[in-house]
């Protein structure tokens, strides 16, 4: 090809200018909820680990996780469990083969979302 | 590997505004520019038409700029009608083909942009050659191992319906380049195009390769790198599935193990 510059060809823009779809979007929820979900297991074993550790290092524990922060992190986690657990339903449904048509991978999507919302306040409200 | 801005030489610069024209029904258009020849970074030019005097499609208002404002504005077209697949771009946030796509299907500006995360060779026009290169690899032709019949491979209309939503496929690069999974792993990942034209010929009942087509593709990255993320089936043209295509796919290779 009577190309002279091949090298230096710019790379065409993706992220910043791909619509984002429910599909996508929830897809890469799945991703965050589940690496986010680690961190805040971590957290939970540290906690028990205080506990069992002495009573000075559990207060100490014991306040992080229930101050205002920890209390926010408790739940923004408490939601992304259940959407975690949604969208892994919802692969396994993927998984069968069926539900590829757009309708109903649309339906999916904000069906993981608002069911994730709805499970969440449920918790909050039997807790 | 996963890099979510754009290198130093492909972030885009405010271009040039060319002259509106008189009329009451004037559309603005914001397009991708980018020439080998002057050293500079890709830009966006900001382009405005009457629309009473434009045709209905995308297609049509490129080809009234390249006409009538600029004429050094670059993009592939040939058929205007949907099956060829050469004016593949990304339109309004979403990959398309601009001659079947209306205009009055974009809200606001019309913003067009080179199909994404691949590399531009000018204008509208990226690099396909890796794409291309990548169909080739799934050998997407009849292999067979037995005689040539005298007359030719037969099929039962059965047979022949598995191939319907596959065959259609013109091989735009709509879908592959839409999918996050190709721009990051695009090297070893396959993609959206290339997994629907290998699933195309290992159901096709004449084919004789069916177990060396799967061997092929049992590997991390060639199909495995498919999240159901189905970016490929929501912006495909022709209005395919190419995430079925790939879930069947690795299906059969499951199957094949038990």
């Amino acid at each position: 090809m009577a190309d002279v510059n091949r090298g230096n060809r710019p790379l065409s823009p993706h992220l910043q200018i791909y619509r984002p779809q429910i599909t996508s979007v929830t897809s890469i929820f799945t991703r965050i909820t589940g690496n986010a979900l680690i961190v805040t297991a971590v957290l939970i074993v540290w906690w028990l680990l205080a506990a069992s550790t002495s009573e000075a290092y559990f207060n100490v524990a014991n306040a992080v996780i229930t101050s205002w922060f920890g209390k926010l992190v408790m739940v923004l986690s408490l939601w992304a469990v259940w959407y975690h657990f949604l969208a892994g339903l919802r692969h396994l449904y993927w998984d069968s083969g069926r539900g590829f048509d757009i309708p109903t991978a649309t339906k999916l999507g904000w069906g993981v979302i608002i069911g994730s919302l709805v499970l969440t306040l449920l918790t909050f409200i039997v807790i | 590997m996963v890099q979510f801005t754009l290198p130093k030489n492909s972030k885009i610069r405010t271009g040039k505004t060319w002259p509106k024209p008189e009329g009451k029904n004037i559309r603005k258009f914001q397009i991708y520019r980018w020439t080998p020849d002057d050293g500079e970074n890709p830009r966006v030019d900001t382009y405005f038409l009457d629309m009473d005097k434009c045709g209905p499609m995308v297609l049509d208002a490129l080809i009234k700029i390249k006409n009538e404002v600029d004429p050094t504005l670059s993009f592939r077209r040939s058929c205007r009608e949907g099956i060829c697949g050469s004016c593949a771009m990304n339109i309004g946030g979403i990959n398309t083909l601009a001659c079947i796509y209306g205009l009055d299907e974009v809200k606001g500006d019309v913003k067009i942009y080179p199909l994404p995360h691949m590399p531009v060779v000018r204008d509208l026009i990226p690099d396909l050659t890796h794409f291309y290169a990548q169909h080739e690899s799934v050998m997407p032709w009849l292999e067979t191992k037995t005689n040539t019949p005298q007359k030719e491979w037969r099929q039962s209309i059965d047979d022949r319906k598995k191939l319907d939503g596959l065959y259609e496929c013109v091989m735009c690069a709509c879908c592959s380049t839409s999918c996050p999974s190709y721009w990051w792993n695009g090297d070893k990942y396959l993609g959206p195009a290339a997994l629907l034209h290998a699933y195309r010929w290992i159901i096709d009942s004449r084919d004789e390769a069916t177990g060396e087509r799967l061997d092929d593709l049992e590997d991390p990255f060639k199909l495995y790198r498919c999240h159901t993320i189905m970016n490929c089936a929501k912006t495909c043209p022709k209005g395919l599935n190419p995430a079925k295509a790939i879930s069947e796919i690795k299906h059969m290779m499951v199957e094949r193990i038990a």
